[in-house]
């Protein structure tokens, strides 16, 4: 039998990790199914369990000087549901997975599983997000591309739990958000493009793009964006090409089940191309 | 850990491995047979009940993450004028052939219902996207929620 925490609260879960190697789990929609072991099996866990869905510290979204907190453990239907949170952010979240299982799957979950597909990234690189984690003995915020460190890995300690996930407090003028799966409902992300743009006068004021699933991290380049800066759309449209090509030796696709790396990087080219030429 | 939950409205005390799956704590410990497996892995919907009145996976929610709270399976939910009004509908339209996934169908439609009334055909697929079904056609389904919505016009 593998021994399980249930804590009353955060500092008691903080607390318990400090003392224990622990596995932690939230919804459990990675977890159960990664170490799942069959019909009518316990799932294989070594460490014990420290369960920490139902902490009410870590289930808040609330609006605080320009900046959005959500609750590590708030669930990606509450996402949806909220009012202060960016459309563009909850048309994202409404693309995955299932009702059923966005009623269990957290936004926290999401970031520490650091899947290449995981896909609340893309928004959470292209608006800066920052991740707080807290261990017994404090508290640091961490950018989330310092975050997320490689495949499945992330900067978390074995004694920390990532407790808030902050994003600006911010609409952009243009959003745009392509999704290729296999079909509509309930399949990995093949390729995912984020684009985001603030345009006044015909110029480009502020511009982000975030790709998902075509590297070991989401892509992101702030010194390709920062050249596109006050140019006008017209300008943009005629070096669109150039600017996606800027972009090649970024994307470093692989080849799996899902898809083949040649298809991943043409369509996450082309993407960018035309996420630029309809602004 | 001992367990205290809500299961089809009856307090229950369980002392169980915390990490076991619910889908196995309700058929094996509670004989519920209407909660099937599956694929096993999120993505049939066969398992689904409903966990404070939102369809969930059982498949993937250890034990311990219902201390508290009130789990509904078909076998208590089909006492219910709703779940009526979806039964008429799904007889109606043919929407059951082998009937292996219809609980977790049912249960997804209550959840979806519950949250949008009145939902166009978009929504209602949508809605049911987390259920697969291998023989009926989903067609028929989609018409025996439209049917059910209609015989339980004020219900939801
Ligand atoms: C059928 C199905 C479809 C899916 N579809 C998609 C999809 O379309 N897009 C997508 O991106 N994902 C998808 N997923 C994956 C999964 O649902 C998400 O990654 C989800 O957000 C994980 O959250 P969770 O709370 O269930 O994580 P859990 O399984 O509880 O945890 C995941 C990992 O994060 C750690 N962890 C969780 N919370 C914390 C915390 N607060 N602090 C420290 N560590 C923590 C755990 O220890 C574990 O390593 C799908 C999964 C299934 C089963």
């Amino acid at each position: 039998m593998v021994e399980a925490f249930r804590p009353q609260n955060l500092i008691e879960a903080l607390y318990i990790l400090s003392e224990n190697e622990c596995t932690i789990i939230a919804g459990g929609t990675d977890l159960m199914v990664q170490r799942a072991r069959g019909f009518a099996l316990k799932p294989d866990f070594v460490f014990p369990l420290l369960f920490i869905e139902h902490l009410s510290e870590l289930k808040q979204i609330y609006n605080n000087s320009n900046e959005i907190h959500i609750g590590a453990c708030v669930i990606l239907t509450d996402i949806m549901q909220n009012e202060i949170i960016p459309e563009i952010f909850k048309e994202m979240i409404g693309k995955m997975a299932s009702p059923p299982t966005r009623n269990m799957a957290t936004i926290g979950g999401n970031l520490c599983n650091a899947s290449p597909a995981g896909d609340t990234l893309p928004y959470l690189y292209a608006v800066n997000a920052k991740a707080i984690l807290q261990n017994a003995n404090g508290v640091r915020t961490v950018p989330i591309e310092e975050f997320i460190t490689g495949v499945k890995k992330t900067c978390l300690q074995k004694n920390e739990i990532l407790t808030d996930i902050i994003i600006p407090d911010k609409k952009f003028d243009v959003n745009i958000y392509k999704r290729l799966g296999q079909r509509k409902g309930m399949s990995l992300t093949k390729v995912s493009l984020l684009g985001l743009a603030d345009i006044s006068k015909n110029r480009i004021r502020d511009i982000r793009i975030a790709l998902g699933s075509i590297a070991p991290t989401i892509v992101r380049s702030s010194d390709i964006e920062r050249k596109m800066i006050n140019k006008s759309l017209d300008e943009i449209k005629q070096i669109s090409y150039e600017i996606s090509n800027q972009y090649d030796k970024l994307i470093k696709p692989i080849d799996d089940a899902r898809s083949t790396a040649k298809y991943r990087k043409k369509v996450s080219l082309n993407l960018i191309k035309h996420f630029l030429e309809n602004l | 850990m001992v367990i205290e939950f809500y299961l089809n409205n009856e307090k229950k005390k369980i002392d169980i491995d915390a990490s076991a799956r619910l889908l196995d704590v309700l058929r094996e410990n509670f004989g519920l047979t209407s909660v099937k497996e599956g694929c096993g892995e999120g993505e049939c919907g066969a398992c689904v009940v409903l966990v404070n009145g939102r369809a969930m996976n059982t498949c993937m929610i250890p034990v311990a993450s219902i201390m508290g709270k009130s789990i509904v399976t078909m076998e208590g939910y089909k006492h219910t004028d709703r779940y009526k009004a979806i039964e008429t509908g799904f007889m109606e339209a043919g929407s059951v052939q082998c009937g292996f996934c219809t609980p977790g169908f049912v249960m997804a439609t209550e959840s979806l219902l519950n949250q949008n009334p009145n939902p166009t055909d978009d929504e209602i697929k949508e809605g049911l996207s987390g259920n697969l079904c291998r023989c009926t056609g989903y067609n028929m389904i989609i018409q025996g929620v439209r049917l059910a919505i209609e015989k339980g016009a004020g219900l939801w």
